[in-house]
């Protein structure tokens, strides 16, 4: 095989990789704050997919402008669906969180089959198929912009953590639960936020996948797993930890692909998921709790 | 958005059908009480078909798409002559599990006959209710061998087996590659690793070498299908230098391998398909200029068949902007099996129709081929495989030469000279 | 053992118990072969659910990949019986170790590298995934195309090789159902469900007076997956066909689990409740949907979604704790 192909499966694989990492973020966030697994995160993406296209399909506007505005939406149902449904579950057991999470994925899932159908749908941009030509590389132009677009709102994000009063508040938050409950924060609503923040980073993420991946209402438990993934190796509740794992399994599932054969290339990334877990089980960033 | 109508539509389709089903099934409660009348009543009876298709879960699109053969059934039937049919619908959810309790449900509701399930995995099931209660059961999608191959007595399948398949596709390549004078000298074959794609993938070592063809295999690639990204496996082909892609993929993979022939500025001389994706209708919708081309080697149509027409108009008619296709054409034949079988039979009895089934000698139908005929296992064994090729958004059959209506275009036209 | 199995049980539960049993052993001279099956679902979950329910309910370890031990026994028999004719009744001699070699894997891994809580279950889908994915290319078991036992004649019913009509399959899990219980009422009620209870409710403080936590965690795991993997072997037989795809998907092993923590997690009668419940719910709103003429894939779903949703709100430790205070039945809660 002529020697740029590497190249060119490990550029590929690094940008989707970010756009996964940003995806990852948001449940890292959410588990970082509030101890919840969000086991309905693929589905909040396809529901941030889905408002993409229907924006596209309505008015011609680019998902990647549009991002902001889906990534209200999703803040606000993320907010929303917090403050009524979990908050309630933030003492309940693992057990308990999880069940209430997979019905409300469940309940999402088959609501945007009824809604939508079950073909798959896509947006059709002026750049869809576009690349750019490096020397002897090629470069997918969609998932540079998007990769773009990723490392811009994690930018963003990691700038509201640490300068804005209400980040710091929620990272006190996440640090000392009694503590932050004694010196007045209203966790409650601190948490809601959260909630609604993880929300819109997967938002924003579906939003940018799009312009990659076709959706359908299925896609969306594949992408939970994949979340999964990614946080654990990068370590949960670590930001910057989230991005790396994208990158890793981005670039580990294309090499794989490459490498071995493309249908075993999820072995690859369970594999060092496992690797991960048995060796650094608070993931490659992550700080050691228990 | 077109799209939403036609979804609509689909929806709304069987709600109408279903409510018409319910206000029958009430008149017919209230006759039981008087029984002489009754009796004249059974034999002018509908016979109640079970449809078992999994409309919801990972094969919606699918089973979705094999309802509208369904949907325009009736009226084609009420041409031809033939009795009617009293549609029984079930959702397999894409569950084995789900396949096997409703085809229970629906017998023991009175289902005299069923039809189903675009999979094999809930066709296998569905088979052993079936065949265990002694009613008829008509595939109507689903190449696993093994599903007749098991002695049974009342399952039939008008579909043809991956082998078939196989063997048609490299005949009706060789017919092309005949008419152009020109063959690729290498392929680079492409599968999702899924139940029809393995089973393609197996049968491939056995059936090549027994057609002499002008190309070798280059590599075999095998990817997931629920893949996100297929660009490496692109790559992947491209580096082996092959001069044309053979695929066996679904239909969103289809559309990304194109995404990804596009962007990693790769036009193969031929896209050869042996399976679905490259000709549906969201296939062509999605790509618009750039799903020009590919030649898929599949179970179709004959478009110059009389009934063919008919279909067409139907399909036209009641879901516009979309072709026929193989889910149509199938889970159609499947219920002109049942109501040709019932015709003859002259009675809803299980024994009767089954033997009635047994016997069918269809000739006036639609799939490609002689005609509807089943042999010992309940295998239609005569039926043959077309190549279909895109062409502005419509499909054309360019071989075999007595099933087609176009001459095929060849070598495909690079994607970056498309405009 | 008799004496212990029945030992401190309300007269009253013993009568419904026994009620309850009655009635399933004549359902099938009863109902229909439709409902018969749906029984058969019910009680498939009411096991599946039994044997997850020690590993989660007793010892207190989250597995979300159940339907690796469900697969690993269902392709175990499965090739054996269809490659070398081998009963699958001698077939569970291999498949129960296997199964237990599986889950003592992740076990000893898990609870050595002391990976815990919501680590544990990412860890337990990672293996089922990965065998998902292995078995997809495990071409002498059929891949991805799929793994078809044979199957022709009904009319007699064959309990060595498990071929027959669906009423040996209906008494078949109705014994193991009824076995699984008996098996996790003598546990529950011996020392080891106290080493468990004092594990689930605080492993520091059991290690501290002195209970080796480890070996009892793995004990866990090891009966679960052994007995998981019977319900593979059971759905080998009675389906015929085994896809990697269905048997060992995520998706399959949280249906596994939703009978337990429905019915009521770490209780003995809760996963039975709760099949009965799941299956019951989803199979009545097939005939309500249709009695009022909806068609619509998905709507059904969407309500099985809000039941759930309603009862893990409502009641948090599952229904058969609330049933069993409606009835007067104490069970002690363990």
């Amino acid at each position: 095989m002529p020697a740029e192909i590497y190249l060119n499966v490990a550029i590929s694989g690094i940008l989707t990789g970010l756009v996964y990492g940003l995806m990852a973020l948001g449940l890292s966030v959410i588990f970082g704050v509030i101890r919840i697994v969000n086991f309905a995160h693929g589905e909040m993406m396809t529901i941030g997919m889905y408002i993409a296209i229907v924006i596209f399909s309505a008015f011609k506007l680019d998902p990647l402008v549009m991002m902001v505005p889906i990534a209200a939406v999703l803040f606000v149902f993320g907010y929303a669906l917090q403050a009524s449904l979990i908050n309630p579950f933030i003492n309940r057991p693992e057990h308990s969180q999880f069940m209430l999470l997979v019905a409300i994925a469940l309940i999402m899932v088959n609501v945007l089959l009824i809604i939508f159908g079950p073909d798959a749908k896509n947006v059709q941009t002026s750049y869809a198929f576009d690349s750019f030509l490096v020397g002897p590389l090629i470069v997918d132009a969609t998932k540079v912009y998007a990769g773009g677009a990723a490392v811009l709102v994690s930018a963003i994000l990691f700038a509201f953590f640490r300068f804005t009063y209400i980040g710091q508040a929620i990272r006190a938050c996440a640090d000392n639960y009694v503590g932050a409950l004694v010196v007045g924060l209203d966790v409650k609503r601190l948490y809601a936020l959260t909630f609604g923040i993880g929300a819109a980073c997967v938002g924003a993420a579906g939003a940018m996948l799009v312009l990659i991946i076709d959706v359908t209402p299925a896609l969306g438990p594949a992408y939970t797993l994949l979340a999964f993934i990614i946080v654990i190796t990068g370590g949960l509740g670590s930001m910057p930890g989230a991005l790396l794992g994208g990158i890793l399994i981005g670039f580990t599932e294309a090499m794989a692909g490459l490498l071995f054969t493309p249908s075993a290339k999820s072995m690859f990334a369970f594999a060092l998921l496992v690797l991960v877990l048995l060796f650094r089980p608070q993931g490659i960033m992550g700080k050691r709790t228990t | 958005m077109t799209k939403t109508t036609r979804t609509d539509l689909a929806r709304k389709g069987p709600r109408v059908t279903r409510r018409a089903f319910t206000a029958g099934a009430g008149a017919t409660a209230l006759l039981a009480g008087t029984a002489p009348f009754n009796i004249i009543q059974a034999q002018g009876a509908a016979l109640k078909v079970g449809v078992l298709l999994p409309r919801s879960g990972a094969q919606a699109g699918i089973g979705q798409d094999c309802q509208r053969g369904v949907q325009v059934a009736a009226g084609i039937l009420k041409d031809l002559g033939l009795p009617n049919l009293q549609i029984m619908n079930a959702d397999t959810e894409t569950n084995v599990e789900v396949a096997r309790a409703q085809a229970e449900k629906l017998i023991n509701e009175g289902a005299q006959l069923l039809i189903g399930a675009f999979d094999s995995g809930q066709s296998t099931a569905i088979a052993q209710v079936a065949e265990q209660k002694g009613i008829p059961y008509v595939i109507n999608i689903a190449a696993a061998p093994p599903i007749t191959e098991q002695g049974y007595k009342f399952v039939f399948r008008n579909f043809p087996v991956a082998g078939t398949i196989l063997a048609d596709a490299f005949a009706n390549q060789k017919e092309i590659f005949a008419a152009t004078g020109s063959a690729p000298k290498s392929v680079a074959f492409l599968h999702c690793n899924d139940t029809f794609g393995t089973a393609m993938k197996n049968g491939i070592g056995a059936v090549m070498p027994k057609f002499d063809m002008p190309y070798k295999i280059a590599e075999t690639i095998s990817y997931d299908p629920t893949a996100r990204d297929l660009s490496v496996e692109i790559a992947k082909a491209k580096a082996t230098g092959a001069d044309a892609l053979l695929v066996v993929s679904r239909l969103n993979d289809a559309i990304l391998l194109t995404r990804e022939l596009v962007k990693q500025r790769w036009s193969p001389m031929a896209i050869l398909s042996m399976g679905p994706g490259w000709y549906e209708d969201q296939y062509l919708k999605t790509l618009g200029k750039l799903g020009d081309g590919p030649l898929s080697f599949v179970p179709w149509y004959d478009p110059n068949k009389k009934l063919s027409k008919q279909l067409e108009a139907a399909v036209a008619k009641a879901f516009p902007g979309i072709n026929v296709n193989t889910n149509h054409v199938y889970t159609f034949e499947a219920l002109l099996v049942a109501a040709d079988a019932y015709k003859r039979a002259g009675s809803t009895n299980p024994t009767a129709l089954a033997d009635a089934i047994r016997k069918t000698d269809i000739k006036d139908n639609v799939s490609t081929g002689p005609g509807i005929q089943f042999n010992a296992k309940g295998q239609n064994d005569k039926l043959r495989n077309s190549a279909i090729q895109n062409r502005g958004g419509k499909l054309v059959t360019v071989a075999p030469k007595e099933a087609s209506n176009a001459k095929v275009e060849w070598p495909m036209k690079p994607y970056d000279k498309r405009g | 053992m008799i004496g212990q199995l029945f030992e401190g049980v309300p007269a009253r539960a013993l009568v419904l118990g026994g009620l309850l049993l009655g009635v399933l052993v004549a359902a099938p001279f009863l109902v229909n072969d439709y409902l018969l099956t749906v029984l058969i679902i019910i009680l498939y979950y009411a096991y599946t659910g039994q044997a997850w329910n020690i590993m989660m309910g007793f010892a207190g370890q989250l597995s979300l990949g159940h339907a690796l031990y469900v697969g690993l026994g269902a392709y175990t028999t499965a090739a054996l019986y269809v490659h070398f004719g081998v009963s699958p009744w001698i077939g569970i001699l291999a498949a129960i170790p296997i199964a237990i070699i599986g889950g003592a894997i992740i076990g000893f891994l898990a609870f050595r590298f002391r990976v815990g809580g919501v680590y544990f279950a990412i860890l337990t889908i990672a293996f089922a995934e990965f065998a998902r994915v292995g078995f997809d290319h495990f071409s002498w078991v059929g891949g991805s195309s799929g793994f078809f036992l044979p199957v022709a004649n009904y009319s007699v019913s064959d309990l060595w090789n498990l071929r027959g009509k669906p009423m040996m399959f209906y008494y078949l899990i109705l014994t193991m159902t009824v076995g699984a219980f008996v098996i996790c009422r003598l546990l529950l009620t011996g020392r080891i469900g106290y080493f468990w209870l004092a594990i689930r409710e605080d492993e520091e403080a059991a290690r501290a007076i002195g209970i080796d936590t480890f070996r009892y965690k793995m004990f866990a795991v090891i009966l679960s997956a052994g007995m998981t993997s019977l319900a593979g072997v059971f759905f080998a037989f009675f389906y015929n066909n085994l896809f990697p795809e269905q048997v060992f998907h995520i998706s399959r092993s949280i249906e596994l689990i939703l009978a337990p923590i429905i019915g009521g997690i770490g209780t003995l009668f809760g996963p039975v409740l709760g099949a009965f419940l799941l299956t019951g719910l989803s199979e009545s709103m097939h005939a309500i949907l249709y009695k009022f003429g909806v068609d619509i894939p998905g709507v059904k779903q969407v309500f099985y979604g809000l039941c759930l949703l309603f009862v893990v709100i409502v009641l948090p430790h599952g229904v058969w704790p609330w049933v069993a205070r409606v009835l007067g039945i104490r069970e002690r809660r363990s």
